[in-house]
């Protein structure tokens, strides 16, 4: 029992060293790949390879002067930050990210890999991803700055847009699982269909899937869809205002979702940490490369596809992306009727 | 014990931030504190073995009527609310005509209380008659919904499609 | 175990707040935040009573206030918007010409 408490307070400290160290490494791994798509090698003179240039970022945002503009509002401006990374950290608690094992033994039972199975979990992880958007339109409220007001409306009116068709993207699966609990999710795609063919629900749900990304990026607000910070317009957006550690939290807060995002798209379509090759005691390798890869994507089309127009993006979010996604939930819904009857 | 501890943290929390909501003067700060009320009832319902309800008061209330509450108080830009001239120390210090107000409001209390007082059976355990996992079945919540009340939840979405026609006629500009 | 009765006295209690803020507030978002305020008590109260009885139908009764609250939302926002617009005030007593 004892040790049983241990391996668990160990696998949710795990999780948290793993998010800030997936925060650091992806600062990299964009810069670094953003440079080899533009001929260049990126950052490579701090360690080998550039490989410590994430702990050099760090101490550089650590050692900068606070600042906070005269007219701020001073609690707020101090919360948003705080809101935003506690929401990026919070949504992960309810993914799974491996098998049930025992540690080769070492336990009794066998214990699950994640910090908590919750039975609602898919509802739980949007439930704190909502809340995330606070975070970004407060600090452009409480700035006191008009770009950074500007970002912040962008922010909400941009978010929840896209948390519709997100959500309903996301419906589709659940129906066919049949469970709202992520687990089961992805030990109803264990398996292959003929033999070859892995029982993903990406292939019964391609459309889903499609919609799910493109909503997925809309919400983390990455470039095409990163209008609440728009360089090229608002300067920086919401995080106008900010210096030294409490800006340092937005990127990283925006890094967190982004894993997390890819951490349910694994989980919800591809299969999560079941893959051939691999016994289930080391699923979680599948699971980090199958994250890694929609990670890789989120990143070669941030330097890739050029940023929307405003405009565009709402009309693109709700004349096309929300009337796919309510067809497909449609389409499922009935396809499911139809077999299962 | 833990659970009695949580919930007077929880009851406590949503009542002081809903008191703070009417309590001080900034609408930016009295969505906040709403949104922490909020928070604090989704835990109640956690508590109360009604784990969806509480998800869908998170996603509902926090994460979509609250984030249109607070996109039009920075939409308008609306600051301080401006107090009146019998008032400039506190919003809740009230003229004779809103004393009648508060006078109305604390017959309510009185006759909360009173109806409280008088009702019988409220001393046994919330948790009583019924079994937990029957209420916190998200599968036989869908079922009802969409067996017994069909026709309430047809005619609630035929509400929310009116609604939104009225919320745009309403807020679009005249000769766009 | 907590009896029943606490919930109803939160409740009622977030209810009194509610209703005050509607009486004593003169900003009208801040009176339709206090409308929330009392939808949720009674939200509170279906929950409790659902708890104790072991039936759904007071979560169900929870789901049709939260619709209905997001379409008040909805159109009392609008509302209030088209009234800044005219009276560049969110004072209710502003507007008590009834025309202009």
């Amino acid at each position: 029992m004892e040790l049983r408490f241990l391996v668990q307070l160990g696998i949710i400290g795990f999780t948290f060293f793993m998010l800030i160290n997936a925060s650091a490494l992806l600062v990299l791994a964009e810069r670094k790949i953003m440079g080899f798509m533009q001929q260049r090698y990126g950052p490579y003179l701090v360690g080998p390879h550039g490989l410590l240039q994430p702990l050099a970022d760090i101490i550089k945002l650590l050692m900068k002067e606070e600042l906070r503009p005269k007219g701020a509002d001073k609690w707020l401006f101090t919360l948003a930050p705080m809101l935003s990374i506690t929401a990026a950290f919070a949504a992960f608690a309810a993914v799974p990210w491996g098998a049930e094992t025992t540690f080769f033994g070492l336990l009794d039972d066998p214990v699950s890999l994640g910090v908590a199975d919750i039975n609602v979990g898919v509802l739980v992880i949007f439930a704190i991803t909502s809340m995330g958007v606070y975070g970004i339109v407060l600090a452009g409220w409480s700035s006191n700055s008009k770009y950074s007001l500007f970002g912040g409306l962008r922010a909400s009116a941009q978010m929840i847009s896209y948390e519709l068709s997100y959500a309903t993207a996301l419906s589709g699966v659940i129906l066919l699982a049949g469970s709202l609990s992520l687990r089961e999710v992805v030990d109803g795609q264990a398996g292959t269909w003929f033999g070859v063919i892995p029982r993903w629900h990406l292939f019964l749900q391609p459309v889903g899937f499609i919609i799910y990304m493109i909503a997925g990026v809309a919400e983390t607000n990455r470039a095409p869809f990163d209008f609440p910070e728009a360089e090229q317009e608002l300067v920086a957006g919401y995080n106008t205002e900010y210096s030294s550690v409490r800006f340092a939290l937005f990127p990283q807060a925006e890094y967190i979702n982004m894993t997390t995002m890819s951490a349910v798209a694994t989980d919800l379509y591809l299969g999560g940490w079941h893959g051939p090759f691999l016994s289930p005691e080391y699923g979680w390798i599948w699971f980090l490369l199958k994250v890694g890869a929609i990670l890789f994507a989120y990143i070669w089309v941030r330097w890739t596809v050029p940023r929307y127009r405003y405009d565009q993006l709402m009309q693109f979010g709700w004349k096309w992306l929300f009337p796919a996604s309510v067809i497909n939930l449609v389409a499922t819904a009935a396809l499911v009727l139809y077999f299962n009857a | 014990m833990p659970e009695t501890l949580t919930f007077y943290a929880l009851s406590g929390l949503a009542i002081g931030a809903s008191a703070l909501v009417i309590g001080q003067r900034n609408p930016m700060y009295s969505v906040l504190m709403l949104i922490a009320s909020f928070g604090a009832l989704a835990g109640l319902y956690i508590q109360l073995d009604a784990p969806f309800v509480a998800v869908a008061q998170i996603i509902i209330y926090a994460g979509a009527i609250m984030v249109l509450f607070l996109f039009v108080v920075m939409l308008l830009n609306a600051p301080q609310e401006d107090a009146a001239e019998w008032d400039r120390s506190h919003p809740l210090r009230p003229p004779v005509v809103a004393r009648f107000g508060g006078m109305l409001a604390l017959l309510l209390v009185v006759q909360l209380a009173w109806a409280l007082l008088r009702a019988g059976g409220l001393g046994g355990p919330v948790a009583g008659l019924g079994d937990a996992d029957v209420v916190s079945s998200v599968r036989e919540l869908g079922r009802v919904l969409f067996t017994d009340y069909v026709f309430a939840f047809e005619a609630t979405s035929i509400l929310i499609l009116v609604a939104m026609v009225g919320a745009v006629v309403l807020a679009r500009r005249e000769g766009d | 175990m907590i009896p029943l009765g606490h919930y109803l006295i939160v409740s009622a209690v977030l209810f009194a707040i509610g209703t005050a803020g509607v009486f004593l507030r003169r900003n009208l978002i801040t009176i339709l935040l206090s409308i929330e305020i009392m939808l949720n008590a009674v939200n509170l109260t279906f929950v409790a009573f659902a708890r104790q009885s072991g039936n759904l139908d007071g979560q169900i009764v929870v789901f049709f206030v939260m619709t209905v609250a997001a379409a008040e939302a909805a159109v009392g926002l609008a509302i209030v918007i088209g009234l800044y617009r005219h009276r560049e005030s969110l004072n209710p007593d502003a507007f008590a010409s009834l025309k202009w």
